[in-house]
C-alpha cells in the first residue's frame, strides 16, 4: 500500500537549546542535538547508513551542501544530502530519511536540521532572492509583511472586526508564551500579558512585535529505522510516522483570483493528504495535540481552520475560547512553538517532531499532556501566496 | 506657420508638496534671510519618482491608444536624466508601449530643453510627443531649495484636431551664465540675482518678445497671455511692464504651490495658460537659458474639449502636504538616514534577465491564456488558472491602464524602503490579473481591502552601488480614494 503509515519508527531524537546562542557555532548545535539523539537511540554516528541535513540560509550560517553535517559529526563518509524547502526544511530532512528507510534503501538514517540565524547582526530573517526576474518586480517583502496580508484578507472574507482579530491573535501568542515559560530549552521563557501583546510596536500591520515568532539558533534531529529493526535494537516503546505529506504552490494563489488570500491553499491540501495517510477521519477528535507553524499569530489562527481544528471563519472565536490552550480541545504549541521555543528554520520541523515524540513517550516533564496517542506537526514555508507546507502525523507504534 | 500643432498636453506635478516653512524652520539658523521665500509649498518627488517616471506620468495622460499608433517621434528633455548613458526617451517609450520603430531623442543641458524639444517636434511632420521633466537638487539651506520644484509636462503634436497652433518662433543664443551645473555635479551654482535680472532678463527677454511678435506681425496688445520665465512675482510684474504688457497678462509662475521645475517649466506654464484661455487667443511662451526661446501659439475651437479632459487629470494626483524636511533630504540623497542593515541588501539588476522581460517590467504587459481567457502576470508558458494550466502562447495584455483593486495588504515596518512603512499586497486588475505589488502615494489610514487603484510607473529599486535603478508599476489610490 502506498503511504508511509507505520513503516518507519523514530528510535532517537535530540534538540539543542534554542535561542541566542552567541556561545557556539552551527556545528556545535548539530553536535548538541545529535549527542542527545544518539544516546536516546543507543546508536552512534558510525552506525548510520545515510543522513539528510536541513538548512535554509546557507549564506547566513554554514554554507551549501551536506559537508557541514558530515564534518561536525565526522560521519563515516556515508551518503549525506542537504535539503532546503524554506521553513519546511526540517521536515524535508526527515522526509528524506524516512523515505529512504521505508524504501529499504538503508536501515538507519539520520535527519538533522540546524540554523544559525543570530549571526546576521539584526533581528528578523535576512531576505533572499525570489529569482532574478521576479526580484525585478516583486516588492521587497518581509516575512511579517507577507503573512500580515492573511489578516487583511481574513477580516474582509469573514467580516471580522479589526479589534476582534487583534485580540484573537494576541491570545495565540499569550498561550504560547505561557507554554514556552516552562520549557527549559525554549528561546523565550517569559509569560507576557495580553495588554502588552496588543499594545506592542507594529512590525507589519496588523502584526505587532508579539505576533511574530522568535528568530533563533538551534538544531534538532531524529534517527529513524524500520519498526522491526527498532525492536531488534531493544526498543519496546516506539513512535512511528503515521503520515508525512507536502504540498507546494504552483503560482495559482499568487497569480489567479480563485484564492482570496484568507487561508493557506497548500496548508489545506497537505493537511487533507496527511490525515488520509494516517487514517484520521476527524482531526478535531482523533488528534490529541499539535505543533503548527506559528511564525506569526495570524498564521496559527488560520492554520487551525486549514487543518480542520476549527470551522472556516470560526478560528478566531475558537482561539479566544481557549480551544488551543494547554487544557483546551486541541493543545497547540505545548512546547512554546516557533513563537517561544524559537525558529531556527532548518531545525523547526524536527523540533516540532521532537516535542510530539517526547509527549507520546511521556517524557515531556512539566509540560507533559495526559497520555496523548496521536500528534501532528505542520510547517509553512514561504508566504501565504507562494508556499511549501508539510504536515506530519506521529503516533505510538508499539 | 504651417505644420503640426498641439493636439493634447498634460502636466504632472508630484503629489508631495513640501511646506516651505518647514524648510525654513530647519535652515533659519544658517540663513535667516530665507524667510522671504518661506511661503507656500514646493513639489517634491516621492522616493520612487525621478525625471523618467514623472515624464511617463505626464505623457500617458495625453496619449490615447489611437494616438499612440501614429506616434513617430518621442523627445525627452531634462537636465536631470537619471542616466548619463541610457536614453530616457527609450525607457519612456517602452513604459508607454509605443512602437519600437520610433525615433527617440533625448535633449538635455539646458533649462530650455523642453522648449527646444517642442521646436524640434513642430519642425517635423506627423505625430510626435514632447516629454520634459526635471527633479533638480539644491543645497540644503540654499534659496534654490525653496524656489525649485519637481515636475513634468508632455505635449502631443500632430496636424489634426489641434487645440493650439504654432504662429511664430524666435530664438536667441547667448552664453549668458546666470547659473550652471558642472558635469557630474549635483548642485546648481548661481550668480547674483540682481545681476541676472538686470543683465539677463531685462536684456534678453524684450529682444525675444519683440522678435517673435515681429516674426508673426502681431502687435503686443493682441497677446492674451504670456508665459515668462519663473521669477518672483514682483520681478515678473516689472518684466511685463518693460515688455509693454499688463501684469494680468502674465501667467502665474506656479512658484506658490510647485516651484520652478526647470526644463519642463515653460511647457508646464503653457498648459496652465491653455487651461484658462479661450479659442482664438494668442499666447506667448518664453523660456530663458543661454539666451532664450519665444513661441507664439494661437488657440483653436477644439480648446474647450481639451480643457474638460485636462481638468479631470488634476484629480489623478491631488497635492498632499508634507512637512517632514528630513524626508525630502533623505529622498534627495542628501541625508544618510539609518534604515538598518536590511537597507544594505544588494539590488543588482541582472540586465540579461531584464532584457528578456522588458515588456512585462517596463510596459506592464501581462498575458491572456487563449484556452481559458485568464489574464495573468507575468505571462507564462502554462496558464496560471488551476482549472486550465494549458500550455500555449499567451496573447500580450497591457495592464497599466486597467483599473485595479487591493485584495490584501500590509504596512511593513521591517522590510526596507526609503519611505517606511513599505505598503504592498495583492492587487487585482479589471481584467482579472493578480499581481503582488507595492502600493505608493497612499496615506496609511486610507489603505484597505477593496481600495481602487490606478497603476503608476515608479522606481522599483535603486542600486546605489552601481548607479542603476530599475522601474516597475505600483498601485496608487485611484482618483477619489486618497481622501476620506
Amino acid at each position: 500500500m502506498a503511504g508511509i503509515c507505520d513503516k518507519v519508527a523514530i528510535v532517537g531524537m535530540g534538540c539543542s537549546r534554542f535561542g541566542e546562542r552567541w556561545d557556539c557555532d552551527a556545528e556545535d548545535l548539530m553536535l548538541e542535538a545529535f549527542r542527545e539523539a544518539s544516546e536516546d537511540a543507543g546508536l552512534g554516528a558510525d552506525e548510520l547508513d545515510a543522513a539528510w541535513f536541513g538548512c535554509y540560509f546557507d549564506d547566513a550560517s554554514v554554507g551549501k551542501s551536506a559537508l557541514p553535517l558530515a564534518n561536525a559529526l565526522r560521519l563515516k563518509n556515508i551518503p549525506a544530502t542537504r535539503v532546503e524547502n524554506m521553513c519546511a526544511t526540517g521536515t524535508e530532512a526527515l522526509r528524506g530519511a524516512v523515505y529512504a528507510v521505508a524504501a529499504g534503501a538503508c536501515d538507519i538514517a539520520l535527519a538533522l536540521g540546524a540554523e544559525k540565524l543570530k549571526d546576521t547582526g539584526y533581528g528578523g530573517l535576512p531576505a533572499g532572492t525570489p529569482g532574478i526576474f521576479t526580484e525585478q518586480w516583486r516588492p521587497n517583502t518581509s516575512s511579517p509583511g507577507s503573512f500580515a496580508q492573511l489578516a487583511s484578507a481574513y477580516r474582509a472574507r469573514h467580516r471580522v472586526q479589526e479589534e476582534d482579530l487583534k485580540r484573537a491573535m494576541a491570545h495565540v501568542s499569550w498561550k504560547s508564551h505561557r507554554n514556552g515559560a516552562i520549557n527549559p530549552k525554549a528561546h523565550l521563557r517569559k509569560a507576557v500579558e495580553l495588554d502588552a501583546i496588543i499594545s506592542a510596536p507594529m512590525i507589519a500591520e496588523p502584526l505587532g512585535l508579539f505576533d511574530c515568532c522568535g528568530v533563533s539558533d538551534g538544531a534538532a534531529c531524529a534517527i529513524v529505522t524500520r519498526p522491526e529493526i527498532a525492536r531488534e535494537l531493544g526498543k519496546t516503546e516506539m513512535v512511528t510516522v503515521k503520515a508525512l505529506q507536502l504540498a507546494v504552490s504552483n503560482g495559482s494563489e499568487a497569480g489567479h483570483q480563485g484564492w482570496d488570500g484568507s487561508y493557506i491553499h497548500c496548508g489545506r491540501l497537505a493537511g487533507q493528504r496527511a490525515l488520509a495517510e494516517a487514517g484520521v477521519r476527524n482531526a478535531k477528535k482523533e488528534i490529541d495535540f499539535i505543533e503548527v507553524h506559528d511564525c506569526f499569530s495570524i498564521t496559527e489562527l488560520v492554520t487551525m481552520e486549514d487543518l480542520g481544528f476549527a470551522g472556516e471563519g470560526e478560528g478566531w472565536r475558537a482561539v479566544l475560547d481557549g480551544a488551543f490552550d494547554r487544557d483546551g480541545q486541541t493543545p497547540c504549541q505545548i512546547d512554546g512553538g516557533l513563537k517561544c521555543f524559537g525558529h531556527p528554520i532548518g531545525a523547526s520541523g524536527l523540533r516540532m517532531a521532537y516535542e510530539i515524540y517526547l509527549q507520546l513517550l511521556g517524557r515531556a516533564g512539566e509540560r507533559q499532556l495526559p497520555s496523548p496517542a496521536l500528534g501532528l506537526t505542520h510547517n509553512l514555508g514561504g508566504e501565504p501566496a507562494r508556499c511549501v507546507v508539510s504536515v506530519a502525523v506521529f503516533g505510538r507504534g508499539d | 506657420m504651417t505644420g503640426p500643432g498641439i493636439v493634447d498636453a498634460a502636466a504632472y506635478v508630484p503629489a508631495m508638496r513640501l511646506d516651505r516653512q518647514a524648510i525654513f524652520a530647519a535652515n533659519s539658523w544658517a540663513n535667516p534671510a530665507l524667510k522671504g521665500l518661506a511661503r507656500g509649498a514646493r513639489s517634491m518627488c516621492n522616493w520612487d519618482e525621478d525625471s523618467i517616471t514623472m515624464g511617463v506620468e505626464a505623457a500617458r495622460r495625453c496619449l490615447s491608444d489611437r494616438l499612440k499608433e501614429r506616434l513617430r517621434r518621442l523627445y525627452f528633455a531634462s537636465t536631470t536624466p537619471p542616466f548619463a548613458d541610457r536614453q530616457s526617451a527609450a525607457v519612456v517609450g517602452e513604459a508607454l508601449n509605443l512602437a519600437g520603430n520610433l525615433a527617440a531623442v533625448d535633449l538635455a543641458n539646458s533649462r530650455n530643453a523642453g522648449l527646444q524639444a517642442f521646436c524640434e517636434a513642430v519642425r517635423g511632420s506627423g505625430s510626435s510627443l514632447v516629454v520634459s521633466a526635471d527633479a533638480r537638487l539644491a543645497k540644503p539651506g540654499s534659496a534654490q531649495e525653496l524656489q525649485y520644484g519637481h515636475g513634468a509636462a508632455a505635449v502631443l503634436l500632430g496636424s489634426e484636431e489641434t487645440i493650439a497652433d504654432m504662429v511664430a518662433e524666435y530664438r536667441l543664443s547667448r552664453d549668458f551664465v546666470d547659473q550652471f551645473r558642472g558635469s557630474g555635479e549635483s548642485f546648481d551654482y548661481r550668480w547674483e540675482e540682481r545681476w541676472i535680472r538686470d543683465r539677463g532678463y531685462r536684456a534678453i527677454l524684450p529682444a525675444l518678445v519683440r522678435g517673435v511678435l515681429e516674426q508673426a506681425g502681431v502687435p503686443p496688445e493682441r497677446l492674451s497671455r504670456a508665459v515668462l520665465p519663473a521669477a518672483p512675482p514682483r520681478m515678473a510684474a516689472a518684466l511685463a511692464k518693460g515688455l509693454g504688457l499688463t501684469a494680468e497678462l502674465v501667467q502665474d509662475g506656479r512658484l506658490g504651490d510647485v516651484g520652478d521645475t526647470g526644463a519642463p517649466h515653460p511647457l508646464l506654464l503653457a498648459i496652465d495658460a491653455l487651461a484658462q484661455a479661450n479659442p482664438d487667443e494668442l499666447i506667448l511662451v518664453a523660456g530663458f537659458a543661454q539666451g532664450g526661446i519665444a513661441l507664439l501659439l494661437r488657440t483653436t475651437g477644439k480648446l474647450p474639449e481639451w480643457q474638460e479632459r485636462n481638468a479631470r487629470r488634476a484629480a489623478l494626483s491631488p497635492p498632499r502636504p508634507e512637512r517632514a524636511y528630513t524626508k525630502y533630504l533623505s529622498f534627495s540623497g542628501l541625508l544618510p538616514m539609518d534604515f538598518g542593515m536590511r537597507a544594505e541588501a544588494d539590488t543588482k539588476t541582472r540586465l540579461s534577465a531584464f532584457d528578456r522581460h522588458r515588456a512585462e517590467l517596463t510596459g506592464f504587459i501581462g498575458g491572456r491564456c487563449p484556452v481559458c481567457g485568464t489574464v495573468q502576470f507575468p505571462r507564462s508558458a502554462r496558464c496560471v488558472n488551476p482549472d486550465c494550466n494549458a500550455e500555449s502562447e499567451q496573447e500580450p495584455v497591457p495592464l497599466a491602464e486597467q483599473p485595479g483593486e487591493v485584495s490584501s495588504f500590509t504596512q511593513d515596518w521591517l522590510a526596507y524602503t526609503p519611505h517606511p512603512p513599505l505598503q504592498y499586497g495583492l492587487a487585482a486588475t479589471a481584467e482579472g490579473a493578480r499581481v503582488l505589488m507595492e502600493f505608493t502615494e497612499c496615506p496609511l489610514e486610507r489603505m484597505r481591502v477593496g481600495l481602487k487603484l490606478r497603476f503608476v510607473f515608479r522606481i522599483h529599486a535603486i542600486d546605489s552601488q552601481r548607479g542603476y535603478r530599475r522601474y516597475f508599476w505600483k498601485g496608487a489610490p485611484a482618483p477619489g480614494e486618497e481622501r476620506a
